[in-house]
């Protein structure tokens, strides 16, 4: 499970692959009690990106195909109807994640009672936290590819853009914007699940509204500064909320840093 | 420019808005919906790209080549030859791409650029719209290696060592150059706005730059490509790297002559009347050769037109054949495979059978002589002494294969007076055609220029000649008179537009859409069959013979198999179902059969027939094969800013796992608060 966040592609395929996941094996496992629970962690986390990855798209084919009908149906020569219909595409569009999202949270939940019911464990054998951070990977990573390979493919090759008067920083911060996006998808997961979980409702009413306005903050482009700015101050705080929804805090995060955790550890009796 | 494609799962196509919502992609299989897809906004590609192709012969490649991902060079605009300085040595931008007006396109200029070629990227030459005062690119001394005087036969002839023949000529289309060479029609808007060279200083990126493709298959020579031709074709994927040059030659004679009858004919004599078809230029397809080919031919089909009623009322003793070859320019094709089938009993006559040739060479000085004079009477023919050896034409491959009396006529004594010898600028204003202003194509089709009735008082003078060395009856020499009126409208369709209307009714319907704009003369690639012979050749054909043969009143079905009747035979005639003209009360047009002795014969080098790829004595010329040509116009960016972009990806990689590493181990202690809860929920 990667996250392809692309910086430049003007001669160099170049993805800087930031493996937020390489190391969720390791942190995939807290204490069993049987180890053939352990040997099947890999592929339920494996399985939940993927599937996840697939709700995505199936919320993506559903948003296009009404867009594409409004555009069939409308009147192709008018600008203003044609960025109004964008504009309700793009909304439309988050609606439908979101949905899909809750939907999808609805069913790990089922599916989870379900296994628990099968296995003798009294634990789940998956945390909820991580069943949202699994999931809001796999859709981040769906995201950060549809964005970033089309971009891809014709950024390989001699010319870089600007010839028609466009900013020569369109690959740039595409690539930002699209690492930007992964991380805000696997931050908002977060924060979902741990919302559902609460019936906390006005966090999933924060959660949709930060979504709806990072996509629209991208109608201001050609302005960069003016998308990319907002966008990422946006991950920074919502960074910071689903890292006190997954656990964490200022005092974990002290110990840590000062390397104090081991001692931590020994005074809770946590194996690591 | 290729769409942006992603195929997932069922779906087709991905264009992507221009960060419009990045989370949202339409699907779209289809083009017409307005979709910026990013390469648009890249690439900007250059329409109606003429190449510089790669010949070979059997020991030398000549034209140009690109590298196989096509050459990228920043644009430069060449305003004169001392400006030849920055892009060769001092521009701080390397590899340029230069972009040449066509009064700089120079053989001084190119071969400067040839020799600092690491630092160039290619050649563009802006299509001009007036002719220079002289330009030829052919060498000074056409076909010298393969016509009659050689190093054993009238050596102080041979090699132009007593006439050069084309003084102008510059030797451009005989050079090879490394990198490609296009001409387009350029605009230079993209030019001033980034690459200007202000006051010596560099100019600043993102500078405009140039992409041309034009990748040649075949290298060396042409044995070594038709070896690759051959070894190519036992594998799994046969693709051949290049094809000979060739086409078809047409002939037509004033008795018919039995097809299936080969080789030497007893007791018959023929009086054969030649001239050339094809021309060629530096870059591909657009030559028109109007002095050098079409004033010559064109005085021969108008000939021949004269001698058709006369022939019938007092036919000469000897049979009159006329032939029309094709690819002369490229060490004579056409005729030497005449001789050489002559010579193997493969025609329907043989070297034997030839009484005399006379051949028209470039006649347009002919034009001029006859203008000076007011009542445009007779003009007057002169002979060269014998010191002045023959011209570049089809009699000295003749005279190679057997001593035959002929002429060659033409309108210089000793260099061509063509100032435009086998160039982009052999056109109709070579030729002063010119037609009064506001006229509509028909009307300028019938209008009959000075250049017309000139090239008729000639084409009436060499009927008469060949009449009377056919041994024709001397008092119907007066009648023998050639239609002006034929001769402009000839001249108008191979030099200003070939789809007109008397044109359309001498081909057959199935071929309407043959004739294109504007005519090309270049011989091209040799085909098999007639039916794929050039546009040009066909048209002569059906020209000749409509302008030769009779009308009759066979329908389509019986024109298509005359063999049923028994007047008519397809080994002695061909059968011919055109369009016809529109009569001019406007009713419907009316096709018929034209029965005319009118033939195709290949015209492909005896070389490729006989494996000698290597020969000395025929034509070896072949052209490469490529995939496809095109030009692209763009922006890059400097290279620092692409090392940046990549050093800003890396710095990103690896601090992304480093956090990760960081996360992952210290995950138990980071994310402590929420277990204990966690744990005891579930």
């Amino acid at each position: 499970m990667r996250v392809l966040s692309c910086s430049d592609a003007d001669m160099y395929e170049q993805c800087s692959v930031s493996p937020f996941a390489i190391g969720f094996s390791t942190v995939a496992s807290p204490p069993r009690r049987k180890d053939s629970i352990k040997v099947m962690h890999p592929p339920t986390s494996n399985t939940t990106t993927f599937n996840w990855a697939f709700f995505w798209l199936c919320s993506l084919l559903l948003s296009s195909l009404v867009w594409f009908i409004t555009v069939q149906i409308s009147n192709k020569d008018s600008s203003s109807q044609q960025k109004g219909l964008l504009i309700f595409g793009v909304v439309l569009s988050v609606l439908l994640q979101e949905t899909f999202r809750f939907g999808y949270y609805k069913l790990l939940k089922k599916a989870n009672e379900g296994l628990l019911m099968l296995s003798s464990e009294e634990t789940m054998p998956i945390s909820i936290q991580q069943l949202a951070y699994v999931s809001g990977l796999g859709f981040g990573f769906m995201s950060g590819a549809f964005s970033v390979v089309n971009i891809l493919a014709d950024s390989v090759g001699p010319g870089t853009i600007g010839i028609h008067g466009d900013s020569q920083h369109y690959f740039l911060s595409s690539a930002f914007m699209t690492m930007a996006i992964i991380l805000l998808h696997m931050f908002w997961g977060v924060v979902f699940f741990d919302a559902c979980e609460k019936q906390l409702w006005w966090s999933l009413a924060v959660v949709v509204s930060s979504h709806l306005l990072v996509s629209c903050l991208t109608f201001q482009n050609p302005q960069y500064v003016g998308s990319l700015v907002p966008t990422y101050i946006i991950m920074f705080l919502m960074g910071l909320w689903a890292f006190v929804c997954a656990g964490g805090s200022l005092r974990n995060l002290k110990f840590c840093l000062t390397c104090k955790d081991k001692d931590f550890l020994l005074a809770h009796h946590r194996p690591r | 420019m290729k769409d942006n494609c992603i195929c997932v799962l069922m779906v087709c196509c991905v264009c992507n808005t221009p960060l419009h919502g990045l989370d949202f992609f339409v699907f779209l299989c289809f083009s017409d919906v307005n979709s910026n897809s990013v390469a648009q906004k890249i690439y900007v590609e250059v329409n109606n790209t003429v190449p510089c192709v790669r010949l070979l012969n059997a020991t030398h490649q000549i034209g140009c080549q690109s590298s196989i991902s096509g050459d990228t060079g920043v644009i430069h605009v060449l305003e004169s030859e001392a400006d030849l300085e920055w892009p060769l040595t001092k521009g701080p931008n390397p590899p340029y791409m230069i972009l040449l007006e066509s009064h700089l396109f120079t053989r001084s200029i190119m071969m400067k650029i040839k020799k600092e070629s690491s630092r160039i990227a290619g050649v563009t030459v802006v299509v001009p719209n007036t002719s220079p005062s002289e330009f030829s690119p052919h060498t000074t001394c056409p076909n010298e290696n393969t016509g009659v005087y050689s190093d054993t036969y009238g050596p102080h002839l041979a090699h132009c060592n007593t006439t050069v023949w084309n003084p102008l000529g510059n030797g451009l289309s005989y050079e090879e150059f490394d990198f490609p060479v296009f001409s387009l029609k350029e605009d230079k808007q993209c030019y001033y706005d980034h690459n200007r060279v202000v006051n010596g200083s560099a100019p600043q990126y993102p500078l405009c730059a140039m992409q041309l493709f034009s990748h040649m298959f075949a290298v060396t020579d042409t044995a070594t490509c038709m070896r690759r031709n051959d070894v190519i074709n036992f594998s799994i994927n046969p693709e051949m790297v290049c094809d000979p040059l060739g086409d078809f030659n047409v002939w037509g004679s004033i008795r018919p002559y039995n097809r299936s009858q080969l080789g030497h004919r007893d007791n018959e004599s023929v009086v054969m009347a030649a001239a050339r078809l094809d021309s060629r230029a530096f870059f591909w397809d657009v030559s028109t050769g109007a002095e050098g080919s079409i004033s010559g031919f064109v005085t021969l089909l108008a000939a021949a037109h004269a001698l058709r009623d006369v022939t019938q009322v007092a036919p000469p003793t000897h049979n009159i054949l006329f032939a029309f070859f094709q690819g002369e320019a490229f060490d004579y094709i056409g005729s030497s495979r005449m001789v050489y089938d002559m010579q193997n009993g493969k025609f329907v006559i043989d070297l034997d059978n030839v009484h005399s040739l006379l051949e028209i060479g470039q006649v347009k000085r002919l034009v001029d002589n006859f203008q000076s004079s007011a009542t445009g009477a007779n003009f007057s023919l002169v002979e060269p002494g014998v010191s002045q050896p023959l011209p570049p034409s089809s009699l000295q491959r003749f005279l190679r294969a057997q001593n035959i009396p002929g002429i060659v006529l033409a309108d210089h004594r000793a260099a061509f007076n063509n100032k435009y010898y086998e160039s982009y600028y052999d056109n109709a204003d070579n030729l002063n055609l010119r037609y009064p202003p506001n006229m509509t194509a028909e009307e300028q089709l019938e209008f009959l220029t000075d250049t017309a009735m000139a090239l008729t008082e000639v084409a009436t003078v060499v009927a008469r000649a060949l009449y009377k060395q056919a041994g024709g009856d001397g008092t119907q020499v007066d009648n023998i008179k050639a239609d002006s009126k034929t001769v402009t409208q000839m001249l108008f369709g191979f030099l200003v537009q070939a789809n007109n209307s008397w044109f359309q009714a001498l081909i057959p319907p199935e071929l309407k859409d043959m004739l294109s704009d504007p005519p090309d003369f270049y011989v091209g690639v040799a085909s098999s069959s007639p039916a794929k012979a050039k546009p040009l050749t066909r048209l002569v054909q059906f020209l000749l013979a409509n302008l030769t043969g009779t009308a009759t009143n066979l329908t389509q079905d019986q024109c298509q198999k005359p063999d049923d009747l028994p007047d008519e035979s397809v080994q002695m005639y061909s059968y011919l179902w055109v369009q016809g003209t529109v009569p001019h009360n406007g009713t419907e047009k009316g096709p018929f059969c034209v029965r005319a002795s009118v033939r195709l014969s290949q015209a492909l080098s005896p070389a490729f027939d006989l494996g000698e790829y290597a020969s000395r004595n025929y034509s070896t010329w072949t052209e490469s094969r490529w995939k496809f040509i095109k030009a692209r116009i763009f922006l890059v960016a400097s290279r620092d800013l692409e090392m940046l972009t990549l050093g800003v990806g890396v710095a990103v990689l690896f601090s992304s796992l480093l956090v990760t590493y960081f996360i992952s181990t210290k995950a138990d202690v980071l994310f402590s608060s929420a277990r204990e809860p966690a744990s005891a929920a579930y």
